[in-house]
């Protein structure tokens, strides 16, 4: 019987939660509700805190600095555990909290089973890392600040075959492997495109070797089948964890090809126990570098570093660029708090489109009405433990 | 009351309890009386149900631990939106195409529960509980291997990458690899989400007063016993697996309909996920159908319930979890409910009286 009273109180708790969640319509006419999906916990979650913590740097400095025309910025992130279904959830509940603008979600997966609900709610979003081409496929009101993955690879392969790359020995490369993570969504994307596009240039691809996340700690049978081929240059298209590990172990077996990255390499001068001179010559295409001289980047990386005692990486970079946009974008349309989600959605997808913006992760950046950014990629090279603009 | 049945009156309860559930939700809907969170989170709750039931079923009846269960689900969602995605164009009216997605989900996954359980349900306890948690991860893991294709030529298949496929122009790719399938329709609402528990219900609590099922719940009880009376056990054994299996195929189809995509991915049917489903039937009472469902329901809501507590969520999630396990099942706390029940301080105060 004591149970029984213990779950009726609990169902009584549960639908207090259930119907108190509906109240707060009216009051968000005088500040900017933004909205944040990212996670925050689980294996995914150092990128879920950088967009965090990133956006949080930009939307304070917004603030301190009298808002956007005067309207203050109230941002609220949560956690989708990167599963698509927590990120739903995560979505619905920062509609109840009355959210009009939507910055996110941090990967591609949740952020594709988001977008069918934004698109219906017409609600502008804007994610500064899902890169997936999947992301902004179909959905008008998704834009992306990051390069989508395809991009990415073809870019890579472009750069490549078109700048050329100096071998170790002296010569151009021409014999290149690849080495990815066939269970990552990012990984394979660019690995796609990279093969398709290295078929137009004057390179030959002779390995592709391929990895998982159960089997992403031993890479020398990659290394050596990459070693056997005669390969000048390894195209890593994967996150710096798994890079450094092969940087060690390819130094293990005497083998020293050039290194060659995308963003997700963005980092491997941070990880821990690892022979930073190893990656001396590591080339990567990444926007953000937070060496830069640049006076916005330094700015920032040193605000993230009083916070929160380490270095931003991109991640963190796309977040606060991607508020930075959303604060542009209403001010080309002269927005107001005040507008329906889906009146500012109308207003914001035009406005989008209008702008130039210049930030941490690239230049004079503008957007299509597709969602794609449009950005020179910034390809940089390790010497003496920093990045270097090539 | 009193002429119906006993075991009738039991099972009429648990319907009730839907029903009404079903009931008081459209009507606090269609009052415009309900968050966005709570009905997003109505069809995951029949999900997550569907699975706590079907578990149960093995567990609880069969007396088999399984730790596949959502390797089982996973191939359900991927077989539904496999078919969802590829007749999209061809019927466009969406029950019938949902009702053959959920019968191809349920067939695909029984008819897997059928093959994998011949060689596995030789083991007994820990031992399968082990090899039905690697069958889980081997079936998570072939999806994520598996590419497959669509174009004028026919199906194409391929275990390495999308461009191995050779797909013509006008191909589709339908299973991407990790990046699973995208754009299933998204046909999965809550009507069809409590049809699909009563359902559920239905079969497992009609299997459980049946012959069969008393001959299942013997195999649990006494497999030595069972067997001298001349009960086939391998047959038992396999047909309780086998329906637990193809109703989390049910379920797996309800989850790849309600989202727009669907991936193998470890966080939607890796182990996490098959413990998760086995918390539900501990925490509800292993045997217990109605407990499952209310623990399914009251552990689905409540890390939603508790976003505002922000980055301690998990924390006092797992917290919670741990106090509500020893408050249904420690033995000490058991004897002090007792001592302290309604029933006993009724009996108590009606005592008083009576002196």
């Amino acid at each position: 019987m004591f149970k029984k009273v213990v779950s009726l109180a609990l169902i009584a708790v549960l639908s207090m939660g259930v119907l108190t969640a509906c109240g707060n319509d009216g009051a968000n006419d005088t500040v900017f509700k933004i909205g944040g999906i990212g996670p925050l916990t689980g294996g995914a979650a150092i990128y879920g805190i950088a967009v965090q913590n990133g956006a949080q740097i930009a939307v304070d400095e917004i603030n301190a600095a009298g808002g956007i025309g005067g309207v203050l910025i109230e941002f609220n992130m949560q956690d989708d555990e990167h599963d698509a279904e927590k990120a739903v959830n995560a979505y619905n509940s920062l509609k109840d909290w009355g959210m009009k603008i939507l910055m996110g979600t941090v990967t591609s997966r949740p952020c594709i089973a988001v977008g069918v609900h934004s698109k219906t709610d017409n609600l502008f979003q804007i994610t500064p890392s899902a890169s997936s081409a999947d992301v902004v496929k179909d959905n008008d009101n998704i834009f992306q600040v990051c390069f989508n993955d395809p991009n990415q690879g073809i870019g890579s392969a472009q750069y490549i075959g078109q700048v050329g790359v100096t071998g170790n020995d002296g010569n151009l490369v021409s014999n290149v492997a690849v080495i990815y993570d066939s269970s990552d969504v990012y990984s394979s994307g660019i690995y796609e495109r990279f093969v398709t596009e290295a078929a137009n240039q004057p390179f030959s691809v002779v390995a592709t070797e391929a990895f998982t996340e159960d089997s992403n700690t031993d890479f020398s049978v990659q290394l050596q089948k990459a070693k056997d081929a005669d390969a000048q240059l390894i195209f890593l298209p994967i996150y710096y964890t798994e890079a450094s590990l092969i940087l060690a172990q390819a130094a293990a077996i005497d083998y020293f090809p050039v290194f060659f990255g995308c963003d997700g390499l963005d980092g491997i001068l941070t990880v821990e126990n690892f022979n930073t001179d190893l990656a001396e010559g590591v080339i990567l295409l990444t926007p953000f570098v937070a060496s830069s001289p640049d006076a916005k980047t330094q700015a920032f990386v040193s605000e993230y570093q009083r916070l929160h005692d380490e270095v931003p990486n991109q991640f963190a970079a796309g977040a606060y660029d991607s508020i930075y946009v959303i604060k542009a974008a209403l001010e080309q349309s002269n927005a107001v708090p005040g507008m329906s989600v889906s009146d500012l959605g109308d207003a914001l997808k035009l406005a989008v489109t209008q702008i130039t913006y210049s930030g941490l992760t690239g230049e004079n950046m503008t957007w299509l009405p597709s969602g794609e950014v449009n950005k020179a990629p910034k390809a940089m090279v390790i010497v003496n433990g920093i990045y270097v603009e090539l | 009351m009193e002429k119906i049945p006993k075991i009738w009156r039991e099972n009429l309860i648990t319907y009730g309890m839907v029903i009404i559930a079903y009931a008081v939700m459209q009507i606090l809907i269609s009052f415009g009386l309900v968050s966005r969170l709570v009905q997003g989170l109505l069809v995951p709750l029949c999900i997550y149900v569907i699975l706590a039931v079907s578990l149960n079923l093995t567990v609880g009846i069969l007396g088999e631990l399984s730790l596949g269960h959502a390797g089982f689900m996973c191939l359900g969602a991927f077989a539904g939106a496999f078919f969802s995605k590829v007749t999209v164009d061809a019927i466009t009216f969406s029950p019938v195409r949902f009702f053959l997605a959920i019968l191809i989900g349920a067939a695909v996954a029984g008819l897997f529960g059928f093959l994998i359980g011949m060689p596995v349900l030789r083991f007994r306890g820990d031992y399968l509980a082990i090899v039905t948690l690697a069958f889980g991860e081997i079936i998570k893991n072939v999806i994520n291997a598996l590419f497959v294709g669509l174009d004028s030529n026919g199906v194409h298949f391929s275990l390495s990458d999308r461009a191995a496929l050779g797909l013509l122009d006008d191909g589709d790719v339908i299973i991407n690899g990790a990046q699973g399938i995208i754009g299933t329709p998204q046909d999965s609402n809550f009507t069809v989400g409590v049809l699909l528990v009563l359902l559920t219900l239905f079969i497992v609590m009609n299997l459980i007063r049946s012959r069969d099922g008393r001959a299942i719940m013997s195999i649990r009880d006494n497999l030595i016993a069972s067997e001298s009376i001349g009960i086939h056990v391998t047959k038992y054994k396999l047909m309780a697996f086998s329906i637990s299996a193809a109703l989390a195929g049910v379920a797996g189809v309800l989850y790849s309909h309600n989202l727009n995509s669907v991936a193998a991915s470890p966080r939607a049917f890796g182990y996490n996920m098959s413990i998760m489903i086995l918390v539900f039937v501990v925490l509800g009472g292993i045997g217990n159908i109605r407990g499952s469902m209310i623990a399914a329901i009251v552990l689905t809501l409540l890390p939603e319930m508790l976003r505002g507590l922000d980055r301690y969520r998990m924390l006092i999630y797992a917290i919670v979890l741990i106090v509500m396990m020893l408050f249904n099942w420690s033995p000490k706390i058991l004897e002090w409910r007792e001592r302290h029940s309604l029933r006993e301080l009724a009996g108590r105060l009606r005592g008083r009286s009576k002196v």
